[in-house]
Formats: C-alpha cells, sequence, structure tokens
C-alpha cells in the first residue's frame, strides 16, 4: 500500500494504480519512470497521437516546474523529475518507431545499431544496384541519376508498406501481448531502419541538385 | 487519463506573493517589468527614462556607474568602461579575439575559463559587470514599487549553451537575486504578444537585437506555448552593423585628418556613437551623414539607404539561414506558419523587414516597441512563476544537442536539440582496467560529430569507485537540462544503489565558491553604499539646521539670549562644521543632535518673537 510522503495517507485508490497527485492533500508524489504509466496508459503500441497530444498537454500544465516554484523543495523534485519523464515521453510515444523500440526494451529485447547494418536477404539485390548507381553518380556520371530517382521511389514505396504492415502489428500485440509478435515487431523495425538509412542517403546525394 | 489537480485552492495557503520581476539582460539595453493588474508594466529609471543602457564604468574613486551616466563616460573615460558585456558572457578568451579589436577594455592575465577585463585598477569578471546592470535594475524596482525585490526572471538568448546561461544565472545571484527562471528571450516575446488570443496556430519569433540572434517556432494550444524548434547566433546583432560602419568611418578619418585612430579611444568611441546614430536614422529617413566634430576637426559623409542597404546585406542575409533550418527542424511548412513576430532594434531597419516578410510570407508583427517586448515577457512569466497569471505556460527546448565524448573522440548525443526542456538521459558507465577508481566524463554541446568540433561544458570525474575486475563497476550518470536550459549531472552506483560523488570541472565559467565570493564582495558593497548614503543623508541634514541656525542670528530673538547661551550655539555650530566632514554618519548626527538641543532656547524665542509681531499689527 502506498502512501503519501506529506500527509502519510493512503493514496492508491481501489482500482490499484498510484495517481499523481495525493488525493488527501494534492500533494505531488514521486512520480513512475514508465512512460505508459505516466501517461495513465497499458503499455501499447497503437495509440491515437491527437489523444496523446491532449493528455501531454494537461500533464504539461499539472506537472511543469513553473507550477511549484513556491511550493516545498521536495515536490519542486517531483516535479523536475516528472516533467523530464513526461517530456521524454512525448518524445517516444508520439514516434511509432521510437514507441515500438520503447516497448521491445521494456520486454527485454535487444535493439542494438548492429542488426539495421546487415542487408536483409531479400533487399540484397535491389541494394547492390542501388550501391552501384550511387557510386556512379559521386563519380561525376549523370547518367546513373534516373536510376537513382528510381530507387528512391521504389525504398520510399518499401517505407511505407513497412509503415502499414508495422500498424497491423502495433494493433495485434495491443491485443495478445505475446513475444512473438515482438520479434516480428522487431524485425520489421530492423527492416525500416535499414531502408530508411538506405533513403537518407540517396536524399542526401539528391538535395545538393535539386 | 485523469489527472487531478487543486493549483487554485493552494495559494491561499501562501498569504502574499512575494513580488516577482521579470528583467530582460541585453547587449545594448537592459529593462525591468513587473505584473501590474491590468498587464506586463515596463518600470523607468530615476532618469525617466524605461531602457537602462548595459553599459558600467567605474570612477577612479572606485565607484561603479551604470547606464545613461555611464553611456557618457564611454566618451571620456573609455579604458574605464564596458559595454555589450552580453558578448563575453560564459565565453573562453580564444572564442572572442576577434570582437576585442573593436572594445576599449583590456583583458587581465589569467582569463584562461573566466575572462577577466581590467577596468583601472581592478579587474572583474563578465558576470560581475552584468551583476552592476542587474543591482540597478534592482534599485529601480525597489524606487518604483516601494517595496524590496530579490526575486527575477532573466531572460536570455534561445540560442545560449549552457556555460552562457550558467553566466547569467551566477550575474543575477551576484547583484542579490534570486533567479526564478532564465527565460529564452523570443518565447517571452511570443507571450508579451498577447497571441494566445488567436488560440491555436503556428508562430515564428524573429529576434534580432543588439549582440545575438534568435528564431523560435511555436505552436500555441490554448494557452500553451510549445516551442517546436529554435535556432540562432550568439555573435550577430546590431553591433555587428555598427562595427561594419565604424571600420569605414575609421578609415576616412585615418586618411581625412592623417591620424591613427586606434590609438585615440575617446575618437573611437565616438565615431562609433555617431555611426550609431545615422544607422538608427536610416531606419526612418531615406539617407542620412555620418558626422563627428572633434577638438575643431569636422568629419561628414553621406550615406543613403541604397548604399547601406549593400552594405548590411551580408549580416542580414546571415540570419536566414538559422531560420530555414528552424523551420525544418519544427516539422512545419512556411505556409503553415501564421504569424512572425519582430523583436529586437534591429528589426526596424527596413531591409530585416523586407528579408523576413519575403521568408516567411507574411508581413511580421511591429506593433509592439521591438525594445520592450522581451522584458513585458519576462514579467508574464514571473506572473505565471508568483501564481498570478495562470492560463499561460511555457514549454520551452533546448537549442544544442549535449552529448559525451566516447573513443576516438567521437561525441555520443543523449539529448537532441529541440528537446523540449526539462529532458533528461542517463547512460551507464563502467572502469576499463581492474582496480580503476576514477572515470571521467567529458561533456559537450553542440550539433557536429567531433568532440573538438563541439562546446566542451564539463569535466565530471566519478570518484571513490570501489576498486573491482574491469567491467564489472555500473555507474549510471543522470544527465538532466532544467527548466532554464542547464544541465544537472546525478551520478549513482548502480550496484549498491548509493550516491556516487561527482566533481565537477566547468569547462568555462565561475566555480560556486567564485560565486559565493562575490556574492560576499557585493554584500559588503551594498554595506558600504548603504554607509554612504547614510553619511550623504546626514551631511544634507546638517547642512539645513545649520542655515537655519544662521538665519536665526539675524532675528530679534538671537538678542534675547544670554552670552553663555550665545557662545553654546557658536560652538555647537562649530563642531558641526568639523563633524560634517567625518565618514561616520554617526558623528554627524549627534552633533547635530547637540546645536538642536543649544538652539533650543533660540527656536523657541523666535516663535515667540513671531506671536508678538503678529499681534503687533493686530488691532484689539
Amino acid at each position: 500500500m502506498k502512501t503519501c510522503w506529506n500527509c502519510g495517507r493512503a493514496t492508491e485508490t481501489d482500482q490499484g494504480g498510484a495517481p499523481l497527485f495525493c488525493p488527501s492533500c494534492k500533494s505531488l508524489q514521486p512520480p513512475p519512470s514508465d512512460y505508459f504509466a505516466l501517461f495513465g496508459l497499458k503499455p501499447r503500441l497503437a495509440i491515437s497521437p491527437d489523444e496523446l497530444q491532449k493528455t501531454f498537454y494537461e500533464l504539461s500544465r499539472a506537472l511543469h516546474p513553473d507550477r511549484f516554484v513556491r511550493k516545498p523543495e521536495r515536490e519542486r523534485e517531483y516535479s523536475l523529475e516528472a516533467s523530464s519523464v513526461l517530456n521524454d515521453a512525448w518524445r517516444t510515444l508520439r514516434n511509432p518507431v521510437a514507441r515500438g523500440e520503447y516497448v521491445l526494451k521494456q520486454n527485454g529485447f535487444d535493439i542494438g545499431e548492429q542488426r539495421s547494418k546487415n542487408v536483409p536477404p531479400e533487399l540484397l539485390e535491389e541494394v547492390f544496384e542501388l550501391n552501384m548507381a550511387i557510386e556512379e553518380v559521386r563519380g561525376g556520371d549523370e547518367g546513373a541519376r534516373p536510376q537513382l530517382d528510381l530507387a528512391r521511389a521504389n525504398f520510399g514505396n518499401m517505407l511505407g508498406d513497412v509503415d502499414g504492415q508495422l500498424e497491423t502489428l502495433f494493433r495485434k500485440w495491443d491485443e495478445t501481448q505475446s513475444r512473438d509478435d515482438l520479434a516480428a515487431i522487431r524485425a520489421l523495425l530492423n527492416r525500416r531502419k535499414y531502408i530508411q538509412n538506405l533513403v537518407s542517403e540517396v536524399d542526401a546525394l539528391l538535395a545538393p541538385a535539386a | 487519463m485523469n489527472v487531478t489537480t487543486n493549483m487554485g485552492t493552494f495559494q491561499i495557503d501562501f498569504g502574499k506573493r512575494d513580488r516577482v520581476v521579470g528583467i530582460d539582460l541585453g547587449t545594448t539595453n537592459s529593462l525591468v517589468a513587473f505584473m501590474d493588474f491590468t498587464g506586463p508594466k515596463i518600470i523607468p529609471g530615476e532618469d525617466g527614462d524605461k531602457l537602462v543602457p548595459s553599459v558600467v564604468s567605474i570612477t577612479p574613486e572606485g565607484h561603479v556607474v551604470v547606464g545613461n551616466p555611464a553611456r557618457e563616460l564611454l566618451m571620456t573615460h573609455p579604458e574605464r568602461t564596458v559595454y555589450s558585456v552580453k558578448r563575453l558572457m560564459g565565453r573562453g578568451v580564444d572564442d572572442v579575439q576577434q570582437e576585442l579589436k573593436l572594445f576599449p577594455f583590456r583583458i587581465a592575465a589569467g582569463s584562461e575559463s573566466v575572462i577577466q577585463l581590467a577596468l583601472g585598477e581592478k579587474t572583474y569578471t563578465p558576470p560581475e559587470i552584468s551583476a552592476f546592470v542587474l543591482r540597478q535594475l534592482k534599485k529601480n524596482a525597489e524606487a518604483f514599487l516601494g517595496e524590496p525585490v530579490s526575486k527575477a526572471v532573466i531572460t536570455v538568448p534561445a540560442y545560449f549553451n549552457d556555460a552562457q546561461r550558467q553566466a547569467t544565472k551566477d550575474a543575477g545571484r551576484i547583484a542579490g537575486l534570486e533567479v526564478l527562471r532564465l527565460v529564452n528571450e523570443p518565447t517571452a516575446a511570443s507571450l508579451s504578444y498577447g497571441l494566445d488570443k488567436r488560440k491555436n496556430g503556428i508562430v515564428a519569433v524573429y529576434d534580432f537585437g543588439g549582440g545575438t540572434f534568435d528564431i523560435s517556432i511555436l505552436r500555441l494550444h490554448d494557452g500553451i506555448f510549445e516551442v517546436l524548434a529554435t535556432n540562432g547566433d550568439t555573435h550577430l546583432g546590431g553591433d555587428d552593423i555598427d562595427n561594419l560602419l565604424l571600420r569605414i568611418a575609421l578609415e576616412d578619418v585615418a586618411s581625412e585628418w592623417n591620424v591613427d585612430p586606434a590609438s585615440d579611444n575617446e575618437l573611437v568611441q565616438r565615431l562609433r556613437r555617431a555611426v550609431i546614430h545615422a544607422k538608427e536614422s536610416l531606419s526612418f529617413v531615406p539617407e542620412t551623414v555620418i558626422e563627428l566634430d572633434y577638438h575643431g576637426r569636422h568629419y561628414a559623409r553621406a550615406i543613403d539607404r541604397e548604399l547601406y542597404d549593400r552594405l548590411i546585406a551580408p549580416i542580414v542575409e546571415r540570419t536566414l539561414g538559422p531560420c530555414r533550418e528552424c523551420i525544418r527542424d519544427s516539422g512545419v511548412s512556411v505556409e503553415q506558419i501564421d504569424e512572425v513576430v519582430m523583436v529586437g532594434g534591429s528589426t526596424r531597419i527596413p531591409l530585416v523587414r523586407n528579408a523576413v516578410e519575403r521568408l516567411f510570407l507574411t508581413r511580421p508583427h511591429t506593433e509592439l516597441n521591438p525594445d520592450e517586448v522581451v522584458a513585458l515577457g519576462a514579467a508574464v512569466q514571473a506572473g505565471i512563476l508568483s501564481g498570478e497569471v495562470e492560463d499561460k505556460l511555457l514549454l520551452d527546448v533546448t537549442p544544442l544537442s549535449l552529448g559525451i565524448e566516447v573513443m576516438g573522440g567521437v561525441v555520443a548525443k543523449l539529448i537532441h536539440r529541440n528537446s523540449t526542456i526539462p529532458a533528461s538521459a542517463t547512460e551507464s558507465f563502467t572502469t576499463a582496467v581492474d582496480g580503476q577508481k576514477n572515470v571521467l566524463i567529458h561533456v559537450l554541446q553542440g550539433e557536429r560529430e567531433l568532440a573538438r568540433d563541439c562546446r566542451s561544458l564539463a569535466r565530471f570525474d566519478l570518484k571513490d569507485i570501489a576498486p573491482m575486475q574491469a567491467g564489472m563497476a555500473r555507474i549510471e550518470v543522470r544527465f538532466l537540462i532544467d527548466a532554464n536550459g542547464i544541465l544537472n549531472v546525478t551520478a549513482r552506483d548502480k550496484r549498491t544503489g548509493a550516491e556516487q560523488s561527482v566533481d565537477v570541472k566547468p569547462s568555462y565559467g565561475l566555480s560556486d565558491e567564485q560565486v559565493a565570493r562575490m556574492i560576499q564582495e557585493s554584500f559588503e558593497k551594498a554595506e558600504d553604499d548603504f554607509r554612504e548614503r547614510q553619511t550623504r543623508e546626514a551631511r544634507v541634514e546638517a547642512e539645513t539646521i545649520l542655515r537655519a541656525t544662521e538665519r536665526g542670528k539675524l532675528n530679534d530673538a538671537w538678542l534675547d539670549l544670554t552670552d553663555d547661551e550665545r557662545a553654546a550655539i557658536d560652538r555647537a555650530v562649530n563642531e558641526l562644521l568639523v563633524a560634517q566632514n567625518s565618514d561616520d554618519h554617526h558623528v554627524i548626527l549627534s552633533k547635530i543632535e547637540a546645536l538642536n538641543q543649544a538652539t533650543g532656547k533660540l527656536a523657541e524665542n523666535m516663535v515667540n518673537t513671531a506671536v508678538r509681531g503678529a499681534l503687533k499689527g493686530t488691532k484689539i
């Protein structure tokens, strides 16, 4: 049973879960470090951005250090802590990729950078051709440029496909909460990161000419 | 989601709210403002001027002069006078070589981590100079409000790094102010513009001041001012235009008068004043003359808007790069930006207004005085902190990425720029060799990949790690950027959960001990100042009673006194005349009291004489 640091009375409600503010004396309690808990959400991957933004603004109004200037030092510290977690959580949860990685990490999956450097087998041929075109354009062969544009469009479409699949998997995991689905999400995220890196590289190459 | 808050009822428990003022500590001018019942108001100085020039002069007697009088001393005593010190805040000597060429004051020895300015016989750091300006603003506010002022919100350029922010906070502390918040200038300006009346939308704030340039893009949402991105240049402002024109004027004078102006500080400062005057005129008239009469010589050069625009175009152009980057980082398109707000004196320049309008495809707001909007916004933020303003909230961002140096001199980014603050990151560190007791962490700020291209903030030494096998130690370090944009670092031994001691060596700036000493000195100084004032007041009082006594001697009542009584008064007068030169107000006051005693009878007689005289003229 959690109790309030200030008035000593119980803070937990019958439904469980610790509120951010003591129901009795209204003082700010030590904030949770879990992003979902802070947003008052169960861990989930399909999130409406508008809903998330609304909650972010509400919580900001309640937790920002500006609101605690005249409060006791302990509450001021909780406020600083709470709003830093809130802002970190907002940055992470509003971005589907960061959100997916956060849930993977929470569930003990390794999301190292290394994986995104290995070429996914099914993309080997396309990546090889793309790299050729990149080399040629870098070498001053403008003739390879249409090929590059084509590849850019191709990988851009792939990115869209991956995002669609991610959305489906996100909703599926919210239902099942199974590790198999998380494993599939990780594979998809790695593929996405790989493609994203390629797209960024091509964009950087095309940008000065544009 | 259910958030239960009850802020409203809490305020009653805290009784009277402490007064918090808002301060714009500018490169050229500084202002102080407060929240009136009707809204934010600028507090004028003793001379009625709202702008206090950020100029400080130390007289040969060691007195500190601030503001308009110091600006005059800049002409006659340039080597004892400092201006634009904001450009030196939180910087090292190597950073400011360029600017120093045009400053009249000298850098003293021992300026490695903090610049030391030599003014006459003493040296001062930039935070101490800024503290003089802040103390003047504090004094102005206290005189105007009739109550002590000890809490403030101070604004800083959005693009200020950690060291520059820390230096500003130090200045506040040295001036005897508790700095409740550092607010970014463009964000503060958006608060004062009443932009939230439009409820929701995207706003850009273009802030081109005396020494710094900032651009911020914000989203307004029911009273929340959320900064999406910020960018800028802390070394770009009206000063640069002054220097450009000054260089031309100096060359002219050198050839026309056949002198070396570089060796004549007074000439340089008078020419500077002349070009600033011309610059300001050119915002309103199509042509003007840079003119100076100096020791019987005359200099004049006509300059029209066309030539002026051509000269300053590269400077104006330099503001547009950060604008484009900021738009890109904010994730909005130019078309989505609903309003553009102009802040800072340099936005009066027509070329600047045109450039902004062309880039943002909208006519910028220029309704409010660009010199005052930042201070007014600081006062609004002060109202937010004191609880007077409840419907507004600023969510600002950190302008620069924060990282640590890893293998090969590469920077690993921990907190990315444009992250909403407060923001944090936690990183685990371990030992590389058996029995290692210290881990050194080098923290940097900037966007570049290599440590040598970023700004070194500090070196943190994790000390007293229990000796163990390499790689076994687990020290968790938490980097937290607070709402002021200032970094806080805490470390914990993950195995024991115990707080890990951290030794901080800031790369640029004052140590805590140095600040503490300066605060102490300023208190002593304040006591000196107070004593000085008491002495002056006692002297004035002495003067008054001496004059009254002289007048009394001409009265008939003087003749009514005994010889002894007249001798006692003469003695008391002489003693007071001597005491008047004393620096101890107690001595003066005691002699005033003695003269008061001695003249008691005389005063009584004078009243009686007056009554008799009055009666004489009355018919009974």
